[in-house]
C-alpha cells in the first residue's frame, strides 16, 4: 500500500521507475499552450491540471518543466500542487473507487459504505492495493446527494447502497479488475 | 408525433439514464418514425429519477419515474404506440406526489427538466436572451442597477448581500478594466442547486452573467466552477459556444459597441476556495488562501481590480427580473428576504432532490407539504441549513419562516440552500463531529485560531464521541467556539463553530448522554454501542472470523454470542452480516 496523495512528494522524487516511463519526446504533449494564452500567473492551475489529465499524477517532472516554462519557482509550484485536493504526485491504480463523505451521504451511512470497501479490498482512503487495482479516495459531495449514500467506480456512480448490494458492486468489479489483469498479461 | 423525453441531470444520469435513453433507441429502430427522443436536465424531482416524460405534441403530457431499461419496452408498446397511460408508473399517479410541484414558485427553475439544456434555439424559445436585448436597446446601466435594487434580490451563496448594491459599487469604483465572476463551486457537501442549474440551463447563467457586465462595465467574465462537475464545466462550454456563434458573447454585442467574453476556470478541490478573496487568488494561480477585507473585491478583486463575484443561483434571477420587473420579484416573500430561494432537499426527507419556494414559508412547510415528511415515517428531529457555516434547527423551531433575518436568529443561516433533514436516527454530536472535521482539513492554515482552535475543537469532539469526555468540555466548547468566531479571518473560521453552537443549545442532553451515561441516543456513535447477534444468526461463522478481537463465539449452525469484555466496538460484525443478526443498541 502506498499513499496517493498529499506530503508524499519527497518520495515521488525517488520514484525512479516512474520517471523514466515520460521520455522528453512524449513529455511535451500536455498543454503548455495554456501559458502563451493566457499570459497570466492565473495559468498554473491549469497548466497542473493538464499534465494531471494526461499522465494521472503531477510528477516532479512535471513541475520541473511548468517551473521552466512559467518562470515560477518549483517550491511555489509544489505549495499549490499540495494545497489543493485534486492534485496527486503519485499515480492512482487502474480502477478507482471514490466514497462520498458529504453531509448526505454521511447521514444517510457513508460509514458503513467505507467499513464495506474497507472490508473488501483491505485499503483505507488514499491508498492503492498492492497488485495496483484498486485506488480509495474520499471525497465531499458528488453531487448526486438524492441518491445516498453514494460511490463511484471509475466515474460510474452507484447510489441507494445497503452493504449487501455495495459487496455485490465490489466483488463483481474485483472480478472484472482480475479478468482485465489476465487478458493483458 | 409524441415526444419522449429523458432527465440526464447528474441524478438522472446516476440513477441509470443512459441506459433508459440507449433502451428508448433501440425501440425506435424497432419501431422508425413512431416518437422522438429528447433530452433534459434535471426538474428537481431526484428521488424518482429516471423519469421520462411523454407529451403528445401539444401542452398535454404525463411523466413516468423510476424508468428502468427493462420497463421502456412496456411504454413504448402500451403508451407510445397502444396510446394507454401505465397508471402504475406516473409519477402523479394515485396522488402520489401531491403538493410537490403545487406549492413550488419556480423562477430560478423555471426552464430546468423542460428545456433541452443542449439546445440554444430552446433556450430563445422560452424568452431567453430577450432580457439581454431589452437592457442593450433600452437600458441605461444605472437603470439595470436599480431594477435589480428595487427586485431586493440578494446574494444566494450565502451571505445574502444585496445583489443591486454590489454592482452599484462595482460600478462606482474607479477604474476602466472591471471583472464579473461567477461562483460556481458549490463547495457545502450536500447542496446541489447549482449543479443543476447550470447542467439544466445554463443560458440562463449566461445572460445574468452579460447583463451584470453591462451594468457594472465590464468586458472580462469567469465562471469558476468546480471540477467534481464535469457534466456542468461540459453544459457551460457547449452553451457559451452557441452563445458566442449567435453574436451573444464576443465583439460588438447585438449590433451595439458592448463587447464581452467569459473563460472558465476549473477549481482544483478546496471548500475555502468559494470564499470570494480566495477564489480571486486560485483564478490568479496562487494557493487559495482568503485576505483581509477591505478592500473589498468591488473595489480591488481580480489583478486588483474592482470585481463583481455572484452566486449561480443569484445569476439566474437576472433574466427573470428584467424581463417581469423588480416589483414583480419583490411581490414574493417578506420585508427583509424577496422573491424565492431553491433549497438541495436531501436526509432522511422522503422527496430528496430540488425545490424552488416563495421566501417567507415555513421550514414545516418545505418538509412535509412539499416535501412529504420523513422517510419510513420515523420522528423528525432537526434540519441543517447552510453546510459546514451554518446549523442545526431543531423540529420545534421549524415554524420559522424561510427569511434571511429569522434563519440567522435560530443560528443556523440561509447558506447557499442545503438542507438536510435528520431523525431521530441522527446523532447530533456526529453531526457536529462531521462538520468539524470538514472544516478542519478544509482550514486554508493562515490564521491560528482557524487552524488550531478547530482542531482542538474537533479533538473534544472525538473524545465525547467515544465516550471520553467531561461536562467541563462542554464549557470549553463554548468558549472555543466564542473565540474562533471573533478572531478568524474569513467566513470559513468565523462560521466554523456554528453546528457546534446549535447543537450544544438545542441538543444538550445529547452530549450530556454520551458524556455521563457513556450511551449514543440515536445509536450512530460506534464505540458507545452495544453490538449483540440475534436469532436470525445462522451460524455461518462469517463474523466471528472478521472479528479482529475475537470476541464472537460459537459453532457452524449456531447461534453466536458476543463476548462483552473482548469486544471493542469496532462494528465490523454488524458490517459483514448478510442475515441482519447483529443488533447494535
Ligand atoms: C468558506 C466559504 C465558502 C464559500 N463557498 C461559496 C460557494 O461555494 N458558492 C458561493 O456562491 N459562495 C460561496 N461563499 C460566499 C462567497 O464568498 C460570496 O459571498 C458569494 O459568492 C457572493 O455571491 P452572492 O452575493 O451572489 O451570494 C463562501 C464563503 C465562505 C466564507
Ligand atoms: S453528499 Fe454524497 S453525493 Fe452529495
Amino acid at each position: 500500500m502506498y499513499s496517493v496523495s498529499g506530503i508524499a512528494m519527497l518520495s515521488t522524487f525517488k520514484d525512479f521507475n516512474l520517471m523514466q516511463e515520460h521520455s522528453n519526446e512524449e513529455f511535451k504533449s500536455f498543454n503548455v499552450d495554456v501559458w502563451q494564452h493566457d499570459g497570466h500567473a492565473g495559468a498554473l492551475i491549469p497548466l497542473l491540471q493538464s499534465a494531471q489529465n494526461t499522465y494521472g499524477y503531477v510528477s516532479e517532472q512535471a513541475i520541473n518543466h511548468i517551473s521552466h516554462v512559467t518562470g515560477i519557482s518549483q517550491a511555489e509550484i509544489y505549495g499549490v500542487v499540495t494545497f489543493y485536493a485534486q492534485f496527486r504526485t503519485k499515480p492512482l491504480g487502474r480502477n478507482v473507487i471514490k466514497v462520498c463523505n458529504g453531509t448526505a451521504c454521511h447521514v444517510n451511512g457513508a460509514k458503513m459504505v467505507y467499513d464495506t470497501v474497507q472490508d473488501e479490498l483491505n485499503i483505507t482512503y488514499d491508498e492503492t492495493t498492492d497488485d495496483g487495482s484498486f485506488s480509495l479516495i474520499s471525497v465531499a459531495c458528488l453531487g448526486c446527494c438524492s441518491l445516498a449514500p453514494v460511490i463511484t467506480i471509475n466515474g460510474e456512480v452507484f447510489g441507494r447502497l445497503d452493504a449487501t448490494k455495495l459487496r455485490k458492486i465490489l466483488r463483481e468489479a474485483k472480478k472484472r479488475a482480475r479478468e482485465t489483469a489476465v487478458q493483458n498479461n | 408525433m409524441k415526444t419522449i423525453t429523458i432527465g440526464l441531470g447528474t441524478c438522472g444520469v446516476s440513477a441509470g439514464g443512459e441506459k433508459v435513453f440507449k433502451a428508448f433507441h433501440d425501440e425506435l429502430k424497432e419501431h422508425p418514425g413512431t416518437f422522438q427522443i429528447k433530452e433534459t436536465g434535471c426538474v428537481g424531482m431526484c428521488y424518482r429519477e429516471v423519469l421520462v416524460e411523454i407529451s403528445n405534441g401539444g401542452d398535454v403530457s404525463h411523466m413516468y419515474g423510476d424508468v428502468t431499461p427493462e420497463r421502456v419496452g412496456r411504454i413504448v408498446d402500451e403508451d407510445v404506440i397502444g396510446n394507454t397511460v401505465i397508471e402504475d408508473w406516473l409519477v402523479s399517479g394515485a396522488g402520489r406526489e401531491k403538493g410537490f410541484f403545487e406549492n413550488q414558485t419556480r423562477i430560478v427553475l423555471r426552464n430546468c427538466g423542460k428545456i433541452d439544456p443542449g439546445s440554444m434555439e430552446e433556450y430563445v424559445g422560452t424568452g431567453g436572451y430577450q432580457a439581454l436585448e431589452k437592457v442593450l436597446k433600452t437600458m441605461t446601466p444605472e437603470s439595470v442597477i436599480d431594477e435589480v435594487l428595487k427586485s431586493g434580490l440578494r446574494g444566494r451563496g450565502g451571505a445574502g448581500f444585496p445583489t443591486g448594491t454590489k454592482w452599484k459599487l462595482t460600478r462606482a469604483a474607479a477604474g476602466t478594466k472591471k471583472y464579473i465572476i461567477c461562483n460556481a463551486d458549490e463547495g457545502d457537501p450536500g447542496a446541489f442547486m447549482d449543479r443543476s442549474v447550470l447542467e439544466s440551463d445554463p443560458h440562463a447563467v449566461l445572460e445574468g452573467m452579460i447583463i451584470a457586465a453591462y451594468a457594472v462595465g465590464s468586458d472580462d467574465l469567469y465562471i469558476y466552477c468546480r471540477a467534481e462537475y464535469p457534466k456542468a464545466i461540459a453544459r457551460l462550454n457547449q452553451a457559451i459556444g452557441q452563445a458566442r456563434r449567435k453574436g451573444y458573447l464576443g465583439k460588438n454585442i447585438l449590433g451595439t459597441h458592448f463587447s464581452f467574453d467569459i473563460k472558465i476556470k476549473e477549481g482544483a478541490g478546496a471548500f475555502v476556495c468559494g470564499e470570494e478573496t480566495a477564489l480571486i487568488a486560485s483564478i490568479e494561480g496562487r494557493r487559495g488562501m482568503p485576505r483581509f477585507r477591505p478592500p473589498f473585491p468591488a473595489n480591488a478583486g481580480l489583478w486588483g481590480r474592482p470585481t463583481s463575484i455572484n452566486n449561480v443561483e443569484t445569476f439566474a434571477n437576472i433574466s427573470w427580473i428584467i424581463l417581469n420587473g423588480g416589483a414583480a420579484y419583490a411581490a414574493y416573500g417578506t420585508a427583509d428576504s424577496k422573491g424565492t430561494k431553491v433549497f438541495a432537499m436531501a436526509g432522511k426527507v422522503r422527496r430528496t432532490g430540488l425545490v424552488e419556494v416563495p421566501m417567507g414559508i415555513t421550514i414545516n412547510k418545505i418538509i412535509f407539504d412539499v416535501c412529504g415528511g420523513i422517510v419510513n415515517d420515523r420522528k423528525f428531529k432537526a434540519v441543517q441549513m447552510g453546510g459546514p457555516s451554518g446549523g442545526c434547527i431543531p423540529a420545534s423551531m421549524c415554524e420559522t419562516p424561510i427569511d434571511y433575518q429569522q434563519i440567522n436568529k435560530t443560528g443556523a443561516i440561509m447558506g447557499s440552500g442545503g438542507l438536510i433533514v435528520m431523525d431521530e436516527t441522527t446523532c447530533m454530536v456526529d453531526v457536529a463531529r462531521y462538520f468539524l472535521t470538514f472544516t478542519q482539513s478544509e482550514s486554508c492554515g493562515k490564521c491560528t485560531f482557524c487552524r488550531i482552535g478547530t482542531k482542538r475543537m474537533l479533538e473534544i469532539l472525538e473524545r465525547i464521541s467515544i465516550g471520553q469526555g467531561t461536562m467541563n468540555d462542554l464549557d470549553n466548547l463554548e468558549e472555543l467556539s466564542l473565540q474562533i468566531k471573533s478572531a478568524t479571518l474569513c467566513g470559513l473560521g468565523q462560521s466554523a463553530p456554528n453546528p457546534v453552537i446549535t447543537t450544544l443549545k438545542y441538543f444538550r442532553d445529547e452530549y450530556v448522554a454520551h458524556i455521563q451515561e457513556k450511551k449514543c441516543p440515536a445509536h450512530v456513535c460506534a464505540s458507545l454501542l452495544t453490538y449483540t447477534i440475534n436469532d436470525k444468526c445462522t451460524g455461518c461463522t462469517v463474523c466471528a472470523k472478521a472479528c479482529a478481537s475475537n470476541a464472537i463465539t460459537g459453532s457452524r449452525k449456531e447461534i453466536h454470542v458476543v463476548d462483552q469484555e473482548a469486544c471493542i466496538k469496532c462494528g465490523k460484525c454488524f458490517t459483514v452480516c448478510r442475515f441482519d443478526a447483529v443488533d447494535k443498541l
